[in-house]
């Protein structure tokens, strides 16, 4: 879904990446996001999908691809196997999201995730009129959406603060640009660093 | 589409004794082998392409004059098909033990002078790898740019990245496993028992008394030929379609899929060897990398140093797709470069070897990714 948005989240992405770590991207698309971390970063990884035709271009784009069913969770994963484990554009298509997020951390040091943001301003007022939103980031009619989950930003950041997930860091945007005012209201895509709670002693 | 057009296998003899993993040792051996495509300059483009159980080095092509003589993965070989000939060396080898020309049991045992029957020893897939070995010296490739399988084949195309590390620089491992499981080998053992337990077997000897067991021979390729088809296909293409109009309230074939596995059956015996087939589904039982290793796949999948592309297909319930992601696993573990396509085919295991789009679509991406 990442070609929808352009590619500032990649520029985000990849100043949280260093370089030559271990990546996992989950619904990696055609592999834009892992091809550019590997010419930016010289990360080492494997993108993730279950769509057929995004497993056909990630491969043209010469990333290493894996068609497993998230839903499915990566049981056959090792614990910390990955230095960052990303999910771009795809954490509102997944049914399962917090088995999903505490897979992600088990097998990744941190994960970064990014979503559309259900309570920008313009989504609030199609909902006002009695509408389901239409946006650029959340392009899609109610009938055809590939989306499962439909969240804002403070609901997000109420499931991290209840199941023990740390958020490290939040960057918030608008058509591209940077929110620092009231992102809940402002950003239509909101960008997470997530890490583990430290053990207690 | 287009083809290789017509092809000659050629033959390659070894005269050096080799000990097989078995412990048996055979004086000196002899290969045929099918070559499509041009190796290049620097000896970098050249393709093994491995068979699997009733396969052999006719991958692609045509004989002269035998216009029905189509290579058995003509539909992915050959020129601007995914398996490029224009880009590619490709070669396809009948393996060791094989009954299409290469040293087996139809052979001639030199200390005797009569065929080896069942005289010739169980091969694995570790030997049918190292024989190979021996071809591309011959062939003057030090280094496959990619090792291809389906099947059996994709074992062959696994263990050259355990045994020849150094020796291949990808390996497409499609519809395998990295070891059969307990209901696996048990449709290998009703196939060999059938064999075995005819009375035309004579132990294995059976040429030299001028007849075939034929019988048993057919009702392994019958038992063996459901494993490789899915519930649903069958279905779909016979359902409880009957042969004639009535019910014959007898043991005539009165449904349609009795008489398919018949016909399976029967045209499998005028073109197999029996022997061939015990060894084949031997080989198939042992393969276990793991085994050395304590069971570890991901210790055994250690010294690998190929990128691969592993494939499954939805319907294939020989060789699941559970069995294909426990190699991609192992390959993660391992930090191997590695692609996994999961194809929704109908077909059951037998789908690597049909021309459904996606699936091309996708080994000919993986194979324009490979450098020659």
């Amino acid at each position: 879904m990442t070609e929808i948005f352009g590619r500032f989240d990649f520029d985000v992405i990849a100043r949280w990446i260093v370089p030559g770590e271990r990546v996992l991207d989950l619904g990696c698309g055609d592999g834009s996001l892992l091809k550019f971390l590997k010419a930016e970063r010289d990360i080492r990884g494997y993108g993730v999908d279950n769509d057929p035709d995004n497993v056909l271009a990630a491969i043209k784009n010469g990333i290493n691809v894996l068609q497993f069913d998230l839903e499915k969770g990566l049981a056959g994963v090792d614990d910390d196997a990955f230095d960052h484990v990303i999910m771009s554009l795809s954490l509102q298509t997944v049914r399962h999201t917090v088995p999903l997020v505490q897979e992600m951390l088990r097998v990744g040091h941190e994960a970064v995730v990014s979503f559309p943001n259900f309570g920008h301003r313009s989504h609030r007022e199609a909902i006002a009129q009695g509408r389901m939103p239409v946006s650029e980031a959340l392009p899609y009619q109610w009938f055809n959406s590939p989306n499962v989950r439909f969240f804002t930003i403070a609901d997000f950041e109420s499931l991290c603060a209840d199941n023990g997930i740390v958020v490290r860091e939040g960057l918030f945007f608008d058509e591209g640009r940077a929110v620092t005012q009231d992102p809940n209201l402002n950003a239509d895509v909101a960008l997470y660093r997530l890490g583990r709670k430290a053990l207690r002693s | 589409m287009n083809s290789v057009g017509v092809v000659t296998p050629q033959r390659v003899a070894f005269d050096a004794p080799i000990t097989l993993r078995g412990g048996a040792t055979l004086p000196g051996f002899e290969l045929v082998y099918e070559t499509y495509g041009e190796l290049n300059a620097e000896g970098s483009n050249a393709v093994l392409v491995c068979h699997a159980l009733s396969g052999s080095h006719h991958v692609a092509g045509t004989y002269a004059n035998e216009p029905n003589s189509v290579g058995w993965w003509d539909n992915l070989v050959g020129p601007g098909k995914p398996l490029d000939t224009n880009r590619f060396f490709v070669v396809g080898v009948n393996n060791l033990g094989g009954c299409y020309g290469s040293t087996g049991p139809m052979s001639l045992n030199p200390a005797t002078g009569k065929p080896y029957g069942a005289d010739f020893p169980v091969v694995t897939v570790e030997d049918w790898v190292a024989v190979q070995a021996q071809l591309a010296d011959r062939l003057g490739i030090d280094c496959w740019a990619a090792v291809l399988g389906g099947s059996v084949g994709g074992m062959q195309a696994l263990e050259w990245t355990l045994q020849y590390p150094d020796r291949v620089r990808h390996a497409l491992v499609i519809a395998s496993t990295p070891k059969l499981t307990a209901q696996n080998i048990a449709f290998n053992e009703v196939a060999r028992q059938a064999i075995l337990t005819d009375p035309d077997f004579h132990g294995g000897h059976f040429y030299e008394r001028g007849v075939l067991p034929v019988r048993g021979l057919r009702l392994a390729r019958m038992v063996g030929h459901i494993t490789y088809l899915s519930d649903f296909q069958m279905g779909e293409r016979f359902g409880r379609g009957l042969k004639n109009e009535k019910l014959s309230y007898g043991y005539d074939t009165d449904f349609q899929i009795e008489s398919y596995l018949r016909y399976q059956g029967d045209k499998f015996t005028t073109y197999f060897d029996a022997n061939t087939y015990l060894i084949t589904t031997k080989a198939l039982d042992y393969f276990d990398p793991a085994c050395g290793y304590g069971g570890d796949l991901q210790a055994a999948l250690a010294r690998a140093k190929a990128s691969f592309f592993v494939a499954s297909f939805s319907t294939d319930w020989r060789f699941t797709p559970e069995r294909s992601r426990e190699i991609v696993y192992a390959l993660m573990h391992n930090g191997r470069d590695v692609s996994y396509a999961e194809i929704d085919c109908s077909s059951g295991h037998d789908s690597f070897l049909l021309d459904d789009a996606h699936y091309h679509a996708v080994v000919g991406a993986y194979f324009d990714r490979i450098e020659t």
